[in-house]
């Protein structure tokens, strides 16, 4: 299916900065490139067709290529550990599986897989604890203690070896008691082994292999790991959380991880003496609660002991640390805007398609002195709702999808070939294997549904476009009316906050802007609060809030928590982001709705067709005269790509319960949905039997224009369909009159009257 | 108890499907999708879009992601709306065990 993909190493670059790129070829050695600026994505033969201008760059021409490997799965690893193959040693720890039926998993291992020695312990392919020792290649030992264990349980479990003794020790116990339930156990065993060198690392969560991957993960929390010296039962593990710890056991204690340290980072903090602090790799879920979580924290930061457990995961994903396969610095005069690299590896048939879009902005210079001269308008891509929807696969993993959709689910070649790679990641609308969520999603990996061409499964019938693609339709738009204006990303937003955008007069959003950090949404509130004009171009935005890492670039994390349409959701004692510490879950349960930024906020949402919207009385108050000069009809965009309609997909509404300016203006609002156009649930606390379009009233959306006290203004369209009527009838129609009107007022100098 | 379909009081919604299989229905042709929609079975009937807005042909997701998506070329369809007539005959006849023998343009 596709034959080539990969990804650029930042999704944001400056004028002569240096980009990489990673790409992948599924069958061939060698592919050629070249440097697109995005114009128009959808190949849809009712619209304007592919856009593409050709940027001249030193990456013009054919590059020699391969496939490269995605090792996904989360594991901690310390890579300069004492060898245990010497001495008598115990493991324990406390284990929360959650996929045992997936076969063998691990738990601890010392094992050098060169020269194929050492210890794994486990999870054998029947759930039981289970472990192996290995000695030049040959399997010595494989004991297990027979006793499957059952998922979402928290078990205490312990393994010893004494090589003097050949003692082989395996205990495993379930916290709780289950009735008629025989899930605990213990085994000994002599094993004539001997001493010998096993390996300078411990890893847990999962075992390298000689090939330099690391394999068999382990599904599940694991929370206070230890290593200690000599033979000791699994009684220690609660001696070991008696304070002062015991002179017996410190003095055996070789390592002991302490997972609530450092919960914001990628350290796994070492309590030991010998301060083994690990390395978490592809980022398991942290700030999970622990065995002992009582019910009465919820803030990980408050009682960050309750929160000593790590859910690790055999799918997670954070950076796939692909080759650079070219890289490029960018002319200094490169113009700021959406860009791509084209990669293609021969002709695209029916079968198979050997072209890729690797797609990525160019901001304004970095440096204030070479940011003078700004143009009046910037766009703000979302790119941190790009990320939150990464290689959405509910398609492949959801089954109520298509009755969602109300039509079958369209696969294209890149759907194909997402079903047949998992490991490149799901969205944080996806769930792990074992049923968790995704709650981490990052760029440095290839996003397939970040790429002009690509159709989606969500997006309105028609073109089916959603999030990048579907905003490739506004680029068009600027680029018809000839609009003069930087891009800036969701990122820079976040880590250069309200100065960046200060110098501009107006900002663009796209067709879904719904995740956002703090930092994002209080750079935005100042700039509106200081006389921004925002034109709101979509639906369903400052919904959810997010976290970026702190050290670790290009990934965001959600809590699903409490509210808000969830495609999974949070553990409860678990709503806290681990990147931060702060609250997550939808900004409106968090005190901030969208209306308090936007002016408006979600009420519905459906996927098959879109309506159009009818003139509301406020369409005839003079403060509106200039949005619709030139438009006499009482419908509006009752056309358009996405849905046939330019309302739709997922609607706002003014609510001034939640916010709404009391000065603003419903111009229209929309109508002649379908009846899958749904109320969503944060309306409602009981449910009601009219959820739909055709006979709920509230289900709509409303095209809205108010002033801001410091002469600045809000425009919303409410709708993620707008965008996608912009170019009918060669982009004469009132959508696109309506919305020129706007950006050329809100271009002006004058300021709005307040 | 999930309502049954009735062959001869719901062919009423068969006839509007294959006037409109895509976009706005009414409430007894929703209930009529909303069984033969869901397939306990676990697979998922999808459509691979061959060549964009040309050429379609069917396939059918597993339950399971480890096993590969079956592929039915057999039949191609022009437009989405010939395969959402398709599929929608074949599940009429899955569920009632009557043929709904009328292409989308008769």
């Amino acid at each position: 299916m596709l034959k080539i993909t990969g990804y650029p190493d930042r999704y944001s670059v400056a004028p002569g900065e240096t980009i990489a790129f990673k790409v992948s070829l599924e069958d061939a050695d060698r592919f050629h490139s070249r440097i697109v600026r995005v114009v128009h994505g959808d190949c849809n033969p009712q619209g304007p067709g592919l856009k593409f201008i050709h940027v001249p760059t030193a990456l013009d021409g054919w590059h020699p290529g391969r496939r490269q490997s995605s090792d996904a799965g989360s594991y901690m690893v310390v890579a300069d550990a004492p060898d245990l193959g010497a001495r008598a040693f115990t493991f324990l720890a406390t284990i929360w599986p959650t996929l045992v039926e997936r076969g063998e998993q691990t738990l601890f291992a010392q094992c050098d897989p060169v020269a194929q020695s050492g210890i794994w312990i486990g999870l054998s392919s029947r759930g039981a604890l289970a472990v192996k020792l290995i000695a030049a290649g040959a399997t010595v030992a494989d004991i297990s203690t027979g006793k499957e264990m059952l998922n979402r349980q928290w078990y205490a479990i312990a393994a010893s070896f004494d090589p003097e003794s050949g003692r082989l020790r395996l205990a495993q116990r379930n916290l709780q008691r289950l009735a008629l339930i025989d899930d605990s156990g213990e085994i000994e065993t002599i094993v004539r082994l001997g001493a010998g060198a096993w390996a300078c690392s411990f890893h847990l969560a999962g075992r390298p292999a000689s090939d330099g991957r690391v394999e068999t993960h382990f599904d599940g929390k694991i929370e206070a790991p230890v290593v200690l010296a000599g033979e000791h039962s699994i009684l220690a593990r609660d001696r070991l959380n008696a304070y002062p710890i015991s002179c017996e056991l410190s003095e055996a204690t070789i390592a002991r991880w302490d997972f609530a340290r450092d919960i914001e980072t990628d350290h796994a903090i070492d309590l030991g003496p010998l301060a083994l602090h690990g390395r978490l790799v592809h980022l398991p879920a942290r700030a999970m609660k622990g065995s002992n979580w009582d019910g009465e924290t919820h803030d990980w930061r408050q009682r960050p002991e309750q929160y000593g457990s790590i859910h690790f995961h055999h799918d997670d994903v954070y950076d796939l640390g692909w080759e650079t396969s070219v890289d490029v610095m960018l002319p200094a005069d490169l113009s700021s805007g959406p860009y791509a690299l084209h990669v293609c590896c021969g002709d695209s048939d029916e079968s198979a398609t050997r072209e890729d879009y690797l797609a990525f902005f160019v901001r304004p210079p970095r440096q204030a002195h070479l940011r003078s001269r700004r143009p009046k308008v910037v766009l703000l891509a979302p790119t941190a709702s790009y990320l939150a929807y990464a290689n959405h696969g509910e398609h492949i993993t959801a089954r109520g999808a298509e009755l969602q959709m109300n039509r079958l689910l369209q696969f294209g070649h890149a759907d194909v070939y997402l079903y047949e790679h998992p490991e490149l990641g799901g969205s944080l609308y996806d769930s792990h294997a074992d049923g968790s969520g995704v709650c981490y999603s990052s760029r440095l990996r290839p996003v397939l549904n970040f790429s002009p061409r690509y159709h989606s499964w969500l997006g309105g019938h028609g073109s089916a476009l959603y999030q990048y693609n579907a905003d490739t339709h506004l680029f068009d738009w600027l680029a018809h009316k000839g609009v003069e204006y930087d891009v800036i990303t969701d990122e820079d937003l976040h880590q250069e906050g309200y100065g960046l955008i200060a110098p501009y007069r107006v900002i663009i959003t796209g067709t879904h802007p719904e995740y956002h950090s703090t930092a994002m949404w209080d750079a935005m509130k100042t700039w509106i609060d200081r006389g921004g004009r925002l034109m709101y171009m979509g639906g369903d935005g400052w919904y959810w809030r997010i976290a970026f890492h702190k050290t670790l670039p290009g990934v965001i994390e959600v809590r699903r928590a409490e509210d808000g349409i969830r495609t999974w959701m949070s553990e409860p004692g678990e709503y806290h982001h681990s990147f931060t510490g702060e609250l997550g879950g939808l900004w409106r349960r968090i005190g901030r709705p969208p209306n308090v930024i936007c002016g408006v906020g979600f009420i519905a949402q459906g996927f098959d067709v879109s309506g159009f919207y009818r003139r509301a009385p406020d369409a005839a108050n003079p403060r509106a005269a200039f949005i619709f000069e030139g438009v006499e009809e009482e419908i509006i965009g009752n056309f358009g790509l996405i849905g046939g309609g330019a309302a739709g997909i997922e609607m706002d509404c003014l609510n001034a319960v939640l916010g709404s300016p009391p000065n603003m203006l419903r111009l229209a609002s929309s109508d002649g949905h379908s009846p899958m156009m749904l109320l969503v649930n944060e309306e409602f606390g009981v449910v009601p039997p009219n959820l739909s379009a055709d006979v709920n009233p509230r289900v709509k959306a409303d095209l809205a224009f108010g002033e801001t006290p410091a002469g600045g203004a809000l425009f919303c369209t409410s709708s993620i369909a707008w965008c996608g009527s912009l170019s009918h009838n060669g982009y004469d129609n009132n959508v696109s009159r309506i919305t020129w009107n706007v950006l050329s007022r809100f271009m002006k100098d004058e300021g709005f009257a307040s | 108890m999930v309502y049954k379909i009735d062959p001869l009081n719901d062919r009423q919604f068969a006839d509007e499907f294959r006037r409109n299989p895509i976009g706005s229905h009414s409430p007894g042709l929703m209930r009529v999708l909303s069984i033969l929609r869901v397939d306990p079975s676990g697979n998922q009937v999808i459509i691979i879009c061959r060549k964009p807005f040309a050429k379609w042909t069917l396939a059918l997701m597993p339950p399971r992601r480890q096993d590969p998506i079956r592929f039915d070329d057999d039949m191609a369809f022009d437009s989405r709306e010939e395969a959402e007539w398709e599929v929608f005959r074949r599940r009429w006849f899955a569920a009632t065990g009557q043929n709904l023998n009328l292409s989308l343009s008769d």
